[in-house]
């Protein structure tokens, strides 16, 4: 039982070693130049990390004075590769700002080939809904299970009062499956579902954020890795984009906002790579710009792009747009972080909330009580999560207690103003 | 002739003849000189033109109207440091210029829409807007009813109302279709695409055809409307304009740049120079042209022959065929009809 709970921590992405390698993209690999292949390779912890000969000649070499645990991350990579990885992205923002052609931009593929956009008369009415699409991505030997969510609807009606409302139910409803799943007696495949990180796409249009990003944001902020991202950043001029950046910086400032903060790098990291990551974080958020379509513009070799009249944007160039800092920075170095963040941070902050609401005066002792009564070896005292309707009975009846228990002090406190005012009286 | 001068509809009824090669004058009878006759008039007393912008902050109307009179006659909001802060409701500003063109003298107004579109709820957001044109054709009713009346009513009513329509290049979104069910049947919309070099000219011609056949669906008539074409030749030149090119796809801009030696109004951007004026690159040229270079008269004809009569028609019903009762100084008006106008329907 032991080892099998650390082998799901293992999964769950309590390690601290990132075995994370996207070798190269098979898709579009004559695009590709080889020397990004070796930058590719490059994570903060394994920079040295890569050759399978040197590891042996390591062990070989370690045989003789040292216990041999260096060869632990080889291991760790190892069992994680063979298990696989999963990863859920959220993307939400208003519809029309090139969500979906990023999505697929990104991994390329093409999740989102079925898709029917509605017209305006049908939206008229309609209400947020939740939409997920998985799609099993292999590279270098690695699987990776990613799914997408999507929120078709955000933003669209002509009233989007808390249209945000399921996005949070839906989140916190991923944080409840885990929370069970950990409290339960066989979590030997508990299914992480939970969403690690959420791209928040803003209007290029826009001034800034507008209210209702501002009001999902502060929704979401402290339950998801929030990660904004300008959409369809190519109806920005430099200048333009420039501003806008520094705006909504001042104003996830100014609203207090926490999006996803990218770690620091180790102090023993060279010059290069510091400078790189230091510009990387001055980007944010992300101005980017998506595209699927190879072009040929003339130039020595096919790009993907958008071409226009006027000439032609360039999605991997980082003149013309963030598209390749946002990769870089959320797949290639950062996934297993926001994992990590995920796990560490918002869900161990929901599962205490939930925990301690459940903590109150009367269910303490019924935790208590039901302790006695369960067979699990945990030294915690768990409380058995009660199902939904007696934890609803029980909700009731603490909120009875606590107000029959307001109310006594009410009336304990008008009686000692009463008592005074008696005294008051009295002395004059 | 200058640019600025509206072209007159009626053609003339007699060819023209110059006057003084034939001696003879019989079956000339000179009337065609009215055309000249009123061109001095109108550059003597100038003309004066409300438009108004309407859309979500940030789609570049300020720059677009600045651009269509080549001068700053809206100002712009976009100063990024500004402490600005979106209005809780829609305001109406509206800010009047005189601009002077080939001597004929325009009293320019710019009706601008902060606020709309841009809360979490934007129910009922186009009812001050509406509120506000009703208010503009009010008064022009009181000054018409009035005993002594001026010469020259002065015209607050808006002739022309811009919508820019945010260019996701999906549909409609449903405020839009909103607004433009409301207001179409009170004052001239022309539906405009914003900041249009976000798509290439595949994904425009489809956004265009798809917000075509999203109005035509809901039943909006936008300017230039079906009902009003006079005749056979404005319908077909309506037609081509309402089935192809409408709504115009624009990108405004304020800034020079040089290009091929010349200077042109356009926005850099690293991977080339958008032109304003080039119309392989956005349709600002058609929509001036439009507007201003032949339909100026027309959108005011359209304003004050049938969206003041209808709302006119139907104030004097509301009042049992009384006109409105302030200014009448208590005495005794001769009754209006009591039915209708013929084209208010």
């Amino acid at each position: 039982m032991g080892r099998g709970t650390q082998e799901s921590r293992t999964s769950c992405s309590r390690s601290w070693f990132s075995p994370l390698l996207w070798a190269s993209w098979s898709i579009s690999a004559p695009i590709v130049p080889a020397p990004l292949f070796a930058a590719l390779n490059f994570l903060p912890h394994q920079r040295k990390w890569g050759e399978p000969s040197g590891a042996a000649t390591a062990i070989g070499a370690m045989d003789k004075e040292y216990v041999g645990f260096a060869a632990l991350p080889n291991q760790l990579h190892r069992k994680s590769v063979k298990k696989g990885f999963d990863f859920t992205l959220m993307v939400a923002g208003e519809s029309g700002l090139g969500k979906s052609t990023l999505i697929n931009s990104l991994f390329l593929t093409n999740l989102y080939e079925d898709r029917q956009i509605p017209e305006a008369s049908a939206r008229l009415t309609q209400t947020l809904t939740i939409e997920r699409r998985g799609v099993e991505i292999e590279e270098g030997g690695i699987k990776v299970k990613l799914t997408v969510v999507d929120t078709p609807g955000f933003g669209d009606s002509v009233d989007c009062s808390d249209c945000w409302l399921p996005v949070v139910r839906f989140i916190e409803e991923q944080f409840e499956q885990y929370l069970r799943d950990e409290s339960g007696l066989n979590r030997k495949n508990i299914q992480d579902s939970r969403v690690h990180c959420c791209l928040y796409f803003i209007s290029p249009f826009g001034r800034g954020l507008r209210p209702l990003d501002v009001a999902f944001l502060r929704a979401v902020h402290e339950k998801v890795n929030i990660i904004p991202v300008i959409g369809k950043a190519d109806a920005l001029m430099p200048k333009e984009t420039q501003a806008l950046k520094q705006k909504i910086r001042e104003q996830l400032k100014e609203e207090e906002i926490n999006i996803y903060q990218f770690p620091e790098c180790d102090s023993d990291e060279d010059e290069d790579f510091k400078r790189q990551d230091a510009e990387m974080k001055e980007s944010i958020p992300f101005a980017v710009v998506g595209s699927c379509e190879v072009v040929r513009d003339g130039g020595p070799r096919p790009v993907r792009g958008r071409h226009y009249s006027w000439g032609t944007v360039e999605v991997e160039n980082p003149h013309h747009c963030d598209f390749l800092n946002l990769r870089r920075m959320l797949v290639q170095t950062h996934l297993q972080d926001l994992k990590e963040v995920t796990h560490d941070l918002l869900y161990e902050g929901y599962r205490a909330r939930c925990l301690q609401s459940l903590a109150r005066p009367g269910a303490r002792d019924r935790a208590s009580r039901s302790k006695l009564s369960r067979q699990s070896a945990t030294e915690i005292p768990l409380p058995m999560l009660p199902l939904a309707d007696t934890e609803k009975l029980i909700r009731e009846k603490d909120e009875e207690l606590r107000r029959m228990q307001e109310m006594l002090e009410k009336m304990q406190a008008q009686m000692q103003l009463s008592q005074a005012q008696g005294e008051q009286s009295d002395a004059l | 002739m200058s640019e600025l001068v509206p072209e007159p509809r009626p053609k003339p009824a007699v060819p023209m003849k110059p006057i003084g090669i034939n001696p003879n004058l019989l079956g000339y009878i000179g009337i065609d000189t009215i055309i000249e006759q009123m061109r001095k008039k109108t550059m003597k007393t100038g003309f004066d033109f409300n438009i108004m912008v309407v859309g979500q902050s940030g789609l570049g109307k300020s720059t677009l109207v600045n651009t269509l009179f080549k001068s700053q006659v809206s100002r712009k909001a976009s100063s990024w440091n500004r402490e600005e802060k979106i209005p809780k409701t829609v305001e109406i500003k509206a800010i009047g210029h005189v601009i002077e063109e080939g001597g004929v003298k325009m009293k320019l107004t710019v009706i601008d829409t902060p606020g709309f579109g841009d809360q979490i709820n934007n129910e009922n957001c186009w009812e001050p807007i509406e509120k506000y044109i009703n208010e503009q054709y009010e008064k022009f009713l009181k000054e018409e009813v009035n005993i002594a009346r001026k010469k020259r009513i002065p015209d607050t009513r808006v002739h022309c109302c811009l919508y820019f329509i945010s260019p996701t290049g999906h549909s409609l979104r449903p405020l839009d279709l909103e607004f433009m069910k409301h207001l179409s049947k009170v004052v001239n919309i022309i539906p405009v695409i914003a900041k249009a070099d976000t798509m290439t000219l595949e994904e425009k011609s489809e956004f265009k055809q798809r917000v075509r056949k999203e109005l035509e669906v809901n039943g909006i008539e936008f300017y230039p409307q079906k009902e009003f074409d006079e005749d056979l030749e404005d319908k077909t030149e309506n037609d081509k304009i309402r089935q192809e090119s409408m709504p115009f796809a624009v990108v405004g801009s304020d800034k020079e740049y040089q290009v091929n030696g010349k200077r042109v109004l356009g926005r850099k951007t690293p991977w080339g120079i958008i032109e304003v004026e080039n119309l392989n690159h956005c349709e600002f040229a058609l929509l001036r042209d439009f507007v201003i270079r032949t339909h100026l008269q027309d959108l005011k004809e359209v304003t004050h022959n049938i969206h003041y009569e209808t709302y006119r028609a139907k104030r004097l019903n509301d009042n049992g065929g009384l006109p409105p009762g302030e200014g009448l100084l208590g005495t005794v008006l001769p009754p209006v009809p009591a039915t209708p106008c013929p084209t208010a329907e």
